[in-house]
């Protein structure tokens, strides 16, 4: 029909099959992420509860988007946070500039930092979108925190 | 013929309410039209783009409109400093006002079989099911649909920006040119069914057809030319895809409507919707016999208009369709559609039409008139090629300069 193709294929797109998914299947569960999506950040601990972060820097330097921002220190002898020499005592992660390239996680020489398949970033000022260790930190449980520097976060300290 | 019977008699309150309540009906069924039609159009381009459209707002999401007129109503009136103020403040009701008073005159219902002519009975007073027929009727359409252009022409003057501007400007255009090949189609529905009144169009189309199987609709007495090039300069002339230069997102912003928000925003978004629902049911009107159909089963009051929405909706369908089917037109394909083409067009059927009528009251040869006509269209039909195609290759050659 020369011209009038177009009216067909928009037609018959009516009794196709819809693409899209739902935001949550059934009650408060999310529908299923793709493999290899990059979210939100976490620091990993050890089973014994040691921080896996040894404040070497590497994920702040290979950061494209300078988003990163770690300081290490030695560890307190009597004390020791993680298994090696320092650690890192201020980690910073600006969700305003971080592109979730993932390339933090590769540089991380102790699988300290990875990401997570959460998703959902809302901030209602700039402070909120830097997260710091105690929102990025697994809790005890080795589960991210819920919703950090919201109501309802978990407070830890380092 | 004699216009409402209502008002035949003395005009007392009795006539005066049952006026009112046509006004008031009216005017909350285009509010709930406009409502699930936005809601329609969403729903059914997103059918057609494999998406599933607005689910959230009520059932289906149906009430999504009524969410998004609550949430525009709320929110921030802005007026900007370069704007001409009070033009500005008054452009978005200049075009909502036409809006409205357009389907006046549209009948939506009483039986029009049998002789019958729509006359339905309200509390032991005969009416029409229509808010106004006045003699003029169509002329009353094409002259609030001129009106309507001023509404967004001064929006977008007055906004005192440049892609309102720009909107405007080629709304104005636009509005203009398909205007004159909107009127001259409607002109051959005139001449065929002898009368400018709305009702009295209906009536006529409602009489016995050829072979009493096919309707006297004036889609077909007054042949599908008129009908098509009414519904092509209908589309451009409500702005709707693929007619809408006027806000073309990606070139101009939302053109007339860039620098409003709030309430007058959602006015300019009610009278584009209304239009539509009034253009549809005009189309309805004039070329498919209105409510006139056939009484099937049950209650006679509601058969008229059943058929009367089924034909509306089949427009209305339409308008979606091609919304979600055919890309924008460029400026210049839309330019030379509406002059070089549907223009001479109407005007030629038009013609035709009369000289069939003329032979006809005069008893002549039928054939031979026929036979004639096509002969003199085949030699302008030449002329016209000629002009266009000679002004091109002077403009290619640089002699005329543009």
């Amino acid at each position: 029909m020369g011209y009038l193709d177009g009216f067909k294929v928009t037609f018959n797109k009516l009794f196709e099959k819809r693409v899209t998914t739902s935001y949550t299947i059934g009650e408060g569960e999310k529908a299923p992420k793709p493999d290899r999506l990059h979210g939100r950040h976490v620091l990993n601990r050890y089973e014994d509860g040691m921080e896996k972060c040894i404040g070497c820097e590497l994920c702040a330097g290979v950061c494209p988007a300078r988003c990163i921002y770690v300081r290490g220190a030695d560890n307190p002898p009597d004390d020791p946070v993680s298994p090696g020499e320092r650690w890192g005592f201020i980690y910073e992660i600006n969700y305003l500039r971080c592109i979730h390239c993932d390339l933090c996680v590769e540089a991380c020489p102790t699988e300290a930092i990875t990401e997570t398949k959460l998703f959902e970033f809302s901030f209602t000022n700039r402070h909120d979108a830097i997260y710091t260790r105690d929102e990025l930190l697994v809790g005890d449980d080795g589960r991210p925190s819920t919703c950090p520097g919201k109501t309802g976060a978990r407070v830890r300290t380092g | 013929m004699l216009g409402d019977p209502l008002y035949a008699g003395d005009v007392g309150l009795a006539e005066v309410l049952i006026t009112l309540l046509k006004v008031v009906v009216l005017f909350a069924l285009m509010t709930v039209a406009v409502m699930l039609m936005v809601w329609f159009e969403r729903k059914l381009v997103a059918d057609m783009q494999n998406r599933i459209g607005p689910t959230r707002a009520g059932p289906w999401g149906i009430l999504q409109t009524l969410a998004d007129g609550v949430k525009l109503i709320f929110k921030e009136d802005i007026v900007p400093d370069k704007a001409e103020r009070r033009v500005f403040i008054l452009a978005p009701f200049l075009a909502v006002v036409p809006a409205f008073l357009l389907f006046s005159i549209i009948p939506i219902g009483g039986n029009f079989n049998d002789g019958n002519n729509g006359v339905v009975e309200w509390f032991g007073h005969q009416t029409y099911l229509q808010l106004a027929d006045p003699p003029i009727g169509i002329l009353f359409a094409l002259a609030l649909s001129s009106i309507a252009v001023y509404g967004v022409m001064l929006a977008g003057w007055s906004s005192g920006s440049k892609y309102p501007l720009l909107g405007s400007v080629r709304a104005s255009a636009q509005m203009v040119s398909y205007e004159a090949a909107l009127g001259l189609s409607v002109a051959a529905v005139v001449l065929v069914s002898g009368s400018l009144s709305t009702h009295d169009i209906v009536a006529w189309q409602a009489g016995p057809g050829a072979g009493d199987i096919i309707p006297n609709w004036n889609l077909v007495v007054a042949g599908v030319v008129p009908f098509i090039v009414f519904v092509i300069a209908g589309t451009a002339e409500l702005n709707r895809p693929p007619f809408d230069l006027v806000e073309a997102e990606q070139e101009i912003v939302g053109g007339y409507q860039t620098e409003y928000s709030s309430f007058r925003f959602a006015l300019f978004y009610l009278a584009e919707f209304l239009n539509t629902i009034t253009m549809s049911a005009i189309f309805v009107t004039l070329f498919l016999g209105g409510p006139s159909g056939p009484i099937i089963v049950g209650p006679t009051w509601i058969w008229p208009t059943l058929w009367f929405l089924l034909k509306l909706f089949v427009f209305l369908f339409m308008f979606v369709w091609l919304r979600a089917t055919l890309p924008r037109f460029r400026y210049d394909q839309l330019m030379n559609l509406g002059w070089k083409l549907l223009i001479p067009v109407a005007l030629g059927w038009f013609l035709l039409l009369a000289a069939i009528r003329v032979a006809d009251d005069q008893g002549w040869n039928g054939l031979v008139v026929i036979g004639a006509a096509l002969a003199i269209f085949g030699v302008a039909t030449a002329l016209l090629v000629g002009a266009v195609r000679s002004g091109q290759r002077a403009r290619e050659l640089g002699e005329v300069f543009d």
